[in-house]
């Protein structure tokens, strides 16, 4: 696995020491210490910055699938809202028609996304690069076009409302319920995504991702293995898309515009391409961009009267940031975590000493 | 008769937005997501450069295009050159990121509602009858004239004139043409004029026959369609694909349901990407296939 540098005086003895995920006393702590402030945080929090924190969460969900399949599988998609709008349709669709509780529509929501994931994922059998990203995009549109359909049909034309789930009598409306559920589904992803690149799966993606040719010679099932990536990236997103619809409690398709595609893909290249820590890093940038935008816009002179141009406002700076990184720091938020890492790491030299030196 | 005069219409606009992918993926490989923001962005120049120019539409006209010839070589220079022979996912995103800058800034200078250049102009827009009882307005019969006399000159151009030859050079082999001392940055930022000077004259015709809001940034985005399904390095498969994309949409609407109108295309795509991903026109070895 690709390793962030580590101080001297720690080294790998064996393999299980290598795949561990948490490695030294100084990891276990700091990550003691997260996990309680997260499970701290809506003690203190305002219902505005708890919302906020589920708004990354169900990010995260997104941008961490995303990452599995384009940052380390190396399969294009532009498909990706048209996957969260068929999980949260599936919620709208089994709840309106059948009635069915939360434990019947997440899994169906799943079962549909993977399914969704096998037939993105055929096209990229037989094409690659910018063929792949244009088959995802139209596939985005039919999903689409498939739910606003369903409205129209069914007399949603607004939108589809779906009750809070229920658990046991009591249905959870409660934010900071939300909060650990979110969080709670987050960290499942995230648990998921980490197991599964450091085992023979994630290694497979590594090497479709390098070389097809080599990963075909090497004994792995290029077509398996790339249908694998997109069924459970598919899977996972879809989920997402399914808890979004409980959360807002409203399901309608102007939610899932080809805009919200390009926020999950900018998640992917401005937190780092090929990092779990990346697409974190994204999802929470990504989510609080524009509401940064909005503060620094108020905080102007004549605030009211820029009020009107916030949507705007957001659109332009959001495009700008997106090329700045792809111009700038192609390799993220993560780039630039790792060079400050290695800088004092390596202080007070500035260069990593040459390889086979030993100093 | 009126179905076969919308299907040309449509087919013209098409046809007219999906040379501008063409040009660009021809020459430098790069699929331009952007395109259907540049074309509204050249419809608004129009409005802008006719309320400046108020007594002279012809004037305003030549400024607008020639603004937009503008913005396709800054966008170049400033942008795309760095990504050009990237990462195909890197080059598309940025395309994406330009669009969305674009979107944003467009309502930041000319605001979010309807704008109608036609009073602009001070133009009018009556219907004309063909024959058969069909009616058409004059600015889709322009738009048909327009297509065809865009068309003309691109084959013209790229057969027989110097720079033509040059750019089917550099989209043939880039290494060899810079190595016969073409000039690979020029070529690439007039790949890019030419593609914004077509998309933003559909623009302006599409502004100018229907009003200039948002919407516009839809019907680039389908014409990606006509480009792919005639061949995304043939300009006269983009002219077909047109025709086909616009006859399957407008039959759609008329006989199925007019919801479906931004969809049909792309499943024409789709159905052209399991069928013949290449093309109609296009050419087989571009795809590097396991």
């Amino acid at each position: 696995m690709s390793r962030s540098p580590r101080a001297s005086g720690y080294f790998r003895t064996s393999y299980g020491q290598d795949l561990a995920l948490v490695q030294t006393r100084l990891e276990r702590t700091s990550l003691g210490v997260f996990i309680v402030a997260l499970l701290a945080l809506p003690l203190i929090a305002s219902p505005f910055q708890l919302d906020l924190a589920c708004q990354v969460f169900l990010a995260s969900i997104g941008s961490l699938s995303l990452m599995l399949l384009t940052g380390y599988a190396g399969q294009i998609s532009l498909g990706h809202a048209g996957l969260l709008a068929a999980g949260a349709f599936t919620v709208g669709i089994l709840f309106r028609e059948a009635n069915s509780p939360f434990w019947i529509t997440l899994p169906a929501a799943a079962a549909v996304g993977g399914l969704l994931g096998i037939i993105f994922g055929l096209p990229s059998l037989r094409l690659r690069g910018l063929y792949l990203a244009v088959s995802t995009l139209a596939l985005h549109f039919v999903v689409i076009y498939l739910g606003g359909e369903y409205e129209t049909r069914r007399g949603f034309s607004t939108g589809i409302v779906v009750d809070p789930p229920k658990l046991g009598g009591v249905s959870i409306t409660d934010a900071r319920a939300w909060y650990f559920i979110l969080l709670g589904a987050a960290a499942a992803t995230l648990l998921v995504c980490l197991n599964l690149l450091r085992a023979r799966t994630g290694r497979a993606w590594r090497a479709l991702r390098t070389r097809e040719t080599v990963a075909e010679a090497l004994g792995i099932g290029v077509a398996s293995y790339k249908l694998l990536a997109f069924v459970i990236s598919s899977a996972a997103t879809a989920v997402a898309g399914a808890l979004f619809a409980y959360y807002r409690g409203f399901v309608s398709v102007e939610a899932f515009s080809l805009f919200l595609t390009i926020q999950y893909l900018a998640m992917v290249i401005i937190g780092g391409m090929g990092s779990l820590l990346g697409a974190l890093l994204g999802a929470i940038f990504v989510t609080l961009f524009p509401y940064i935008i909005e503060i620094g816009l108020l905080a102007l002179p004549g605030a009211q009267r820029h009020a009107s141009l916030l949507f705007a406002m957001n659109y332009a700076a959001f495009g700008l940031v997106m090329i700045l990184f792809l111009m700038f720091e192609p390799l993220g938020l993560v780039g630039m975590w790792r060079r400050m890492q290695s800088y004092f790491l390596l202080w007070p030299f500035k260069h990593r000493p040459a390889a086979g030196s030993r100093g | 008769m009126q179905l076969i005069a919308n299907i040309t219409v449509l087919a013209a606009i098409y046809a007219l937005l999906a040379c501008g992918y063409v040009l660009i993926y021809r020459v430098s490989r790069v699929m331009n997501m952007a395109h259907g923001e540049l074309a509204m962005l050249g419809a608004y120049l129009l409005y802008t450069t006719a309320s400046l120019f108020a007594d002279h539409p012809v004037g305003a006209i030549a400024a607008a295009l020639v603004l937009s010839l503008t913005v396709g070589v800054l966008v170049y220079v400033a942008l795309m050159r760095k990504m050009t022979g990237q990462m195909v996912l890197a080059a598309i995103l940025t395309t994406i990121a330009i669009g969305i800058l674009l979107r944003g800034v467009i309502v930041l200078i000319w605001s979010a509602s309807q704008q109608h250049p036609l009073q602009a102009l001070k133009f009018s827009n009556p219907s004309i009858e063909l024959i058969g009882g069909a009616r058409i307005s004059t600015c889709a019969a322009l738009m048909v004239l327009a297509t065809v006399a865009v068309y003309a000159a691109l084959f013209a151009f790229l057969r027989f004139g110097r720079w033509g030859m040059r750019l089917r050079a550099a989209g043939q082999n880039p290494l060899l043409a810079a190595q016969r001392g073409i000039n690979l940055n020029a070529i690439y930022a007039l790949a890019w004029a030419l593609s914004t000077l077509t998309g933003s004259i559909a623009g302006m015709l599409i502004a100018l026959d229907s009003g200039l809001d948002q919407t516009m940034v839809v019907i680039g985005l389908k014409a990606f369609a006509p480009a792919l399904v005639g061949g995304l390095d043939s300009l006269l498969g983009a002219l077909f694909g047109a025709v086909i994309v616009a006859a399957a949409e407008v039959l759609a609407i008329h006989y199925i349901d007019p919801l479906l109108s931004d969809v049909v295309p792309f499943l024409v795509l789709i159905a052209t990407l399991i069928v013949r991903p290449w093309g109609l026109f296009g050419t087989r070895e571009e795809l590097d296939r396991v």
